[in-house]
């Protein structure tokens, strides 16, 4: 297995410690090799937020993600930015409570599911997005095991919000298995 | 005095380098005279200088001794002091190093309030590059880099290094030799960083361009100037106006940063033994 | 299975910060600088619970003189900086170099010069680590090139610097600086740990540089407080630390410190070489250029060209030995580096014209990509 996963939004929505929460379930409990990057300096203050994450079976050489298999796009910025660079055969996970221009990519399946309404709806948190995503993102395209994920972000997110986080993961992780079967049937 | 001055000296390393008239040698002394005043144990005393006619000092003592680059004497002795807060840390350097090139290890180390004591060597002048004129030479002075006399001013150190936090600071004159070796005892003795600045003559280089035609001259001139913190409230300010204070400065009590670095120690060893 | 613990998600300044500590650092000084800083943060984290001390010095270079300073009174010390910083620090590097105190320096290379780019990897201080102080001084530079290997590589940094009483300037960049990478951490019992030799000779017989008492090389090094009572300066001097412009004596001591280089070399030359038995085409590279070349080995592999990668993880001494048993046997050595062609020079030198020498340089901010260097390894 190699897969390259990039995640980007705008700053705020807590995607760098998505990528760090998604490396570490790949790497520390699913057994892979894995390598996560981000975007830093004035770029990571404010404005768009990016982060990468390398999955493999074997030790990754090169360390940038060139030709991502999964893209997250969570703002309209970032979806005109990175939403039509994706792999043939590849996934983009839009949040369409951002993103209103929906892009159509040759060869990839574009899923949408609305990450953040879910967060302040279903969870009551729109701060959890991201954990949303993670739990779809997981549903969608299954680069890690559910398990691991769980455990990932319990490791990671702060004492006594364990609970909430769970079910925003266990949220978006239907919602994105929903979306993902949707996708495939139309 | 308990023990004779040559107990502190490398006694094989003379003859030292300054020039015939030279006041460093004087404040040198006077400062074995105020360690051996506190009886501290030569095993246990470190003395740190940079580069200058004044740093040379600590190659004639019989310490730990350590001549580091031009003006970060403060910085290596910070490391020093750090690492064995049990050791007495004492600097000596000279008014180009500390108040120039170091001007900001000498603020920071000021502010940090560090128990290290640093004595400056105040000639007023670069000697060991031949006669430039320094932060501490005043205005109108003539100096080899200012032929037509000095148009800077000069720091008041001792306004400065007390500004910044320290918790002793005081002035004193190679002519005053015994006075001095009292404050650097005090100096020595206080905890937290202690800044003496030691009026000294360099007969030589500064003397020579300015009309002092020898050391007798320029320790006149000390004797002159030099006034008592109760002799000065006597003077007007057009009195005071070419005088100089010596004696204790300021002092005031403030904690002690490596003691301060204590309670760090405890916070985090704590915090450790939560998570366990 | 293995603790989960000991497999970690680690940054690769992290890794530099926790192997140091694995190393013995017990003392750290430093200022603010990116992409450096992270190292910093951790470490005031970190040495307060270990027994270590940690603090944030005015500027650059008092960081660099607070710790040698500590170093001296027997603490194993670091200090981190990034270009600008590491530019200040060059004078007292000469000054460990020629009082013979270790320390170790961590340059996280950004773009320059001067402010540069502070937020991308550079390859561009290659150089400056070898000859940034004035005079000719002994220095070793090692170079990471992934995050679990930063952790290894440091403690071989405090090792030398140990050993051999000299410098050492740990090379990161940007890139293994900020990236993320499972790292599996060593058992302390599996580390080596390398101590500096302590005179055992009564204080009034001690010659503080007098290599003969240790091995010809490196003189034993008492720690201040100790009794010692010795003199250190960044004057030349003699066996007892006392300055001297005795033609011989500065003679003995300038020959003496360069040989521990001479002497350190096949002890501190770290290379590993990938596919190169067969290879009749090589490719030469260090820190994250050396990930894009193994990409591109492989890649070129799997077109049919024989292709090795010579990775240095050594940089200085330059391990000229391995470049030249590589020069003799294949077509071209390919150099990719972030700069305009730095250790590509030596690469030219240690090859001794056996071989083609092929400079691929990359300035613009962005780490050379493997096809990059798969483009070149198709047109020789």
């Amino acid at each position: 297995m190699y897969k390259e996963i990039r995640l980007s939004g705008t700053g705020g929505q807590g995607l760098i410690l998505a990528g760090i929460i998604l490396a570490e379930a790949a790497g520390v409990y699913d057994g892979h090799e894995v390598i996560q990057t981000q975007s830093y300096g004035p770029e990571a203050r404010g404005g768009a937020s990016r982060a990468e994450v390398i999955i493999s079976d074997d030790a990754i050489d090169y360390p940038k993600v060139t030709s991502p298999d999964v893209v997250l796009v969570m703002s309209q910025q970032a979806c005109d930015r990175y939403g039509h660079q994706v792999r043939p055969g590849g996934i983009v996970l839009v949040d369409d409570t951002n993103v209103s221009s929906i892009p159509s990519v040759e060869g990839a399946a574009v899923v949408t599911l609305s990450i953040t309404e879910i967060a302040r709806h279903d969870v009551g948190r729109q701060v959890v997005a991201n954990v949303v995503a993670l739990g779809a993102l997981v549903g969608a395209t299954g680069v890690v095991t559910p398990e691991a994920m769980e455990q990932a972000i319990l490791a990671r997110v702060p004492r006594g919000t364990e609970e909430l986080n769970m079910k925003a993961f266990n949220v978006g992780l239907e919602k994105g298995r929903e979306a993902r079967a949707r996708h495939e049937t139309t | 005095m308990a023990r004779p001055i040559t107990y502190y000296l490398r006694a094989d390393k003379m003859p030292h380098i300054w020039c015939e008239g030279c006041g460093h040698g004087i404040v040198m002394g006077a400062v074995l005279r105020a360690i051996d005043s506190l009886d501290l144990d030569k095993n246990n005393v470190c003395v740190v200088s940079g580069i200058g006619c004044a740093s040379r000092a600590p190659g004639y003592l019989d310490f730990d001794t350590l001549h580091t680059t031009h003006g970060r004497a403060l910085a290596f002795a910070t490391g020093i002091k750090m690492m064995k807060p049990n050791l007495d840390v004492i600097v000596l350097a000279g008014d180009g190093d500390l108040a120039a090139i170091g001007g900001n290890h000498l603020i920071h180390a000021a502010r940090r309030n560090i128990n290290v004591t640093t004595i400056c060597f105040n000639n007023s002048i670069y000697g060991m590059t031949s006669g430039q004129y320094s932060p501490m030479t005043p205005t109108g002075k003539m100096a080899t880099t200012a032929p037509y006399g000095n148009i800077e001013e000069p720091f008041d150190l001792c306004d400065l290094v007390f500004a910044a936090g320290a918790s002793f600071v005081g002035r004193g004159t190679a002519y005053h030799a015994g006075p001095l070796s009292r404050l650097i005892a005090k100096a020595i003795a206080t905890d937290g960083f202690a800044f003496v600045e030691a009026v000294s003559q360099c007969p030589t280089y500064f003397g020579r361009r300015n009309k002092m035609r020898n050391a007798l001259v320029m320790l006149d001139w000390q004797k002159e100037h030099a006034v008592t913190k109760k002799a000065a409230s006597r003077l007007s300010p057009e009195e005071m106006a070419d005088k100089f204070i010596i004696g204790e400065i300021g002092t005031r009590i403030r904690p002690e940063y490596t003691k301060r670095y204590e309670a760090i120690i405890e916070a985090a060893t704590k915090e450790t033994d939560d998570n366990v | 299975m293995e603790s989960k613990t000991k497999i970690r998600l680690m940054q690769g300044n992290e890794a530099c910060a926790e192997g140091a500590v694995a190393a013995g650092l017990r003392f750290f000084a430093g200022y603010p600088i990116t992409p450096s800083t992270e190292i910093a943060e951790e470490l005031a984290a970190i040495l307060p619970k270990v027994g270590g001390k940690f603090i944030q010095m005015e500027d650059e270079i008092a960081s660099i003189s607070a710790i040698i300073g500590a170093s001296l009174t027997g603490v194993k010390s670091m200090t981190a900086t990034s270009g600008p910083g590491f530019s200040l620090k060059q004078e007292s590097i000469g000054f460990a170099a020629i009082a013979e105190v270790p320390c170790v320096i961590v340059n996280v290379m950004r773009v320059g010069p001067s402010t540069g780019v502070p937020t991308a990897p550079s390859q561009a201080d290659v150089m400056q680590a070898r000859w940034g102080t004035h005079g000719d001084h002994p220095v070793v530079v090692l170079c990471p090139t992934s995050v679990a290997e930063t952790y290894t590589l440091i403690v071989e940094a405090f090792n030398i610097s140990e050993r051999w009483r000299i410098p050492v300037v740990f090379l990161m960049d940007e890139g293994i600086g900020h990236m993320r990478e499972k790292v599996v951490i060593p058992d302390s019992g599996e580390l080596k740990i390398v101590n500096r030799l302590r005179p055992t000779c009564k204080p009034e017989d001690y010659l503080p540089f007098d290599a003969d008492a240790g091995d010809g090389v490196v003189p034993p090094m008492a720690d201040f407080g100790t009794g010692y009572r010795y003199h250190l300066t960044g004057l030349t001097h003699d066996r007892t630390g006392f300055p001297t412009t005795k033609r011989p004596e500065v003679d003995a001591l300038i020959r003496r410190l360069c040989s521990k280089i001479d002497k350190a070399k096949q002890e501190v030359t770290f290379v590993d070489e990938v596919l190169t038995e067969d290879a009749d085409i090589a490719v030469f590279a260090y820190g994250i250029t050396a990930r894009a070349g193994a990409k591109a080995v492989r890649d070129a592999r799997a077109l049919g060209i024989s292709a090795g990668l010579l990775k240095a993880k050594t940089l200085w001494p330059f391990p000229e030995e391995h470049v030249e048993r590589i020069a003799s046997k294949v077509r071209a050595i390919i150099v990719p580096e972030m700069n305009m062609g730095q250790l590509v020079r030596e690469v030219e030198r240690a090859s001794k014209g056996k071989t083609k020498v092929i400079s691929l340089t990359r300035v613009d901010a962005e780490p050379i990509s493997p096809d990059q260097i798969l483009t070149a390894l198709k047109e020789v």
